[in-house]
């Protein structure tokens, strides 16, 4: 059982570090702010998420569990928060007015 | 080589690389990107050095707190003003002068004395009398509380010098430079979402400082930081700095610290000394009251000085 | 080395660069920034200092902890009076540098 915990951990935190390699590429090689953002965000989502559910079965049950997964809603918030402010920012600065709502 | 020493070699080089970053840089908003960016490595830094009190402080006021105070100035720079860079001897004679010094203390940590000295024992006898767990808290309200009491009136008195760069006809009126023009349905939201959590952990850090790594200091950081994403996303509005209100709460902290200081020539025979029966709630009342002055002065020393919006 | 000589000569590097942007930059708000690098490599500095005197069951000497922890706070409360004068600055003058004759 503890071998197959083990498998799993390693599985899925190596499965969310291709998400944040990918998106670091992606960071560097996309061409414009919105794509790079998605890039970003996506590792973050999905790259994040995968790490802490590969982590999941390591730590103290419930309150570490809970810590870990508060952390990854936490950083989903941020970058849902991020996401449009920067888009806006964008869209602004390119036409030089404010968007539609 | 060691994995940990080799993971340790990383941050060291990626530490140094955005401070390059941040040295150098073309544009003023990008060197503060980099200077916070920078600041949260520093704070693994302070992990990794197992100063985990440090590394919360860093990462809540070093980086965070500093980080939007300069994002604000460097946003509001004039864009055409930059002035000419110095010549080139003068910064061959700069960078010259640098690198001695750099290398000089470089020297002083090679050749620093082993085993190195500690006040570790001195400082950790009282705790268990104290009913600390914290050895950090212990020397910053007990062991050297004369600093902390300090400290703590340095922030309301930076806070008078900052409200006393006000023009003569702001004077009394509210610090509303921090509220967006135009925060977006996003940023509302987060600013609706997020105090609550934020809440919890300012006072989840204020109360587990007694026996964990946390305190006034952590958790009044976190505290101000809620505070000012609601003034930013304009739900709340900033005090008027001459209100009676904001200033009691502004200096309880330091009061309360004086006031009980004094007491110990009664109760503990010496300014500052603690009656031992009763050392524990008298500590978690200074650190209550510490916690809110120090909350209420950083989210005011960050809205800055009254005036109109600029 | 040890890790903790290794964050040592990087907290003298970070002085090193400080100093050098201090000097070098002109715009007030990098030379804010510089002064914080500086002060930033003098704690680390004070850190390792603390991490060496790890002692009775604690990994950090406590002292130095507790006067970092002081020093970041003050760092900052200083931080934000000279963004202040540097506003002030901006708004009389209308440029962000020291230059008298520029």
């Amino acid at each position: 059982m503890t071998l197959a915990l083990n498998v799993f951990t390693i599985v899925a935190v190596v499965l969310g570090l291709v998400f944040f390699l990918a998106g670091t590429v992606g960071l560097l090689r996309f061409p414009d702010t919105l794509t790079r953002l998605h890039a970003l965000t996506k590792a973050d989502n999905l790259g994040l998420g995968l790490v802490v559910l590969g982590l999941l079965p390591q730590v103290a049950w419930p309150f570490g569990g809970l810590k870990l997964i508060a952390l990854w809603l936490l950083a989903l918030l941020a970058g849902a928060t991020v996401g449009p402010l920067l888009g806006h920012a964008v869209w602004t600065h390119a036409r030089g007015r404010e968007p539609p709502p | 080589m060691s994995l940990a020493l080799a993971a340790d070699a990383g941050l060291a080089l990626l530490i140094l690389g955005l401070a390059v970053w941040t040295t150098i840089a073309r544009t003023a908003f990008g060197a503060v990107i980099g200077f916070m960016a920078y600041g949260f490595l520093v704070a693994l830094v302070w992990v990794r050095l197992a100063a985990v009190d440090v590394a919360l402080t860093e990462a809540a006021l070093g980086s965070g707190l500093t980080g939007v105070l300069l994002l604000g100035a460097a946003a509001r720079l004039p864009r055409d003003a930059a002035a000419a860079r110095p010549g080139w001897g003068l910064r061959l004679a700069a960078g010259v002068v640098s690198a001695a010094v750099a290398a000089g203390l470089a020297a002083v940590v090679l050749l620093l004395p082993v085993p190195g000295p500690t006040l570790a024992p001195v400082a950790t006898a009282t705790l268990p009398t104290l009913g600390l767990g914290n050895p950090v808290t212990g020397v910053l309200i007990a062991y050297r509380a004369i600093d902390t009491l300090l400290e703590s009136v340095v922030l309301v008195l930076a806070l008078i010098g900052l409200w006393s760069l006000a023009r003569d006809e702001d004077w009394g009126g509210r610090p509303d430079a921090l509220r967006a023009a135009n925060p977006g349905a996003a940023l509302v939201l987060l600013a609706q979402v997020l105090p609550p959590l934020g809440l919890l952990v300012g006072v989840h850090l204020f109360w587990t400082g007694a026996i964990a790594p946390g305190g006034a200091f952590q958790g009044g950081t976190v505290l101000a930081a809620m505070w000012v994403l609601t003034l930013v996303a304009g739900l709340t509005r900033p005090p008027r700095v001459g209100g009676r209100g904001v200033r009691l709460l502004l200096v309880a902290g330091p009061a309360l610290f004086l006031a009980i200081g004094v007491a110990g020539f009664w109760l503990g025979g010496a300014f500052l000394a603690y009656p031992a029966a009763d050392a524990k709630p008298l500590i978690l009342a200074i650190e209550a009251a510490l916690t809110l002055s120090i909350a209420v002065a950083l989210g005011l020393l960050l809205a800055g000085p009254p005036g109109a919006r600029e | 080395m040890s890790s903790v000589t290794l964050f040592g000569l990087c907290g003298a590097a970070l002085v090193g660069l400080g100093l050098f942007g201090l000097i070098v930059q002109p715009g007030v708000l990098r030379k804010i920034l510089a002064f914080n690098l500086l002060g930033s490599g003098v704690l680390l500095l004070f850190g390792v200092i603390a991490r060496r005197g790890a002692a009775a069951g604690i990994g950090s000497d406590p002292v130095p902890q507790a006067l970092i922890i002081t020093a970041l706070v003050v760092a900052f409360a200083a931080t934000v009076l000279a963004v202040a004068l540097l506003r002030r600055l901006v708004q009389e003058t209308g440029r962000d540098s020291l230059d008298t004759d520029g």
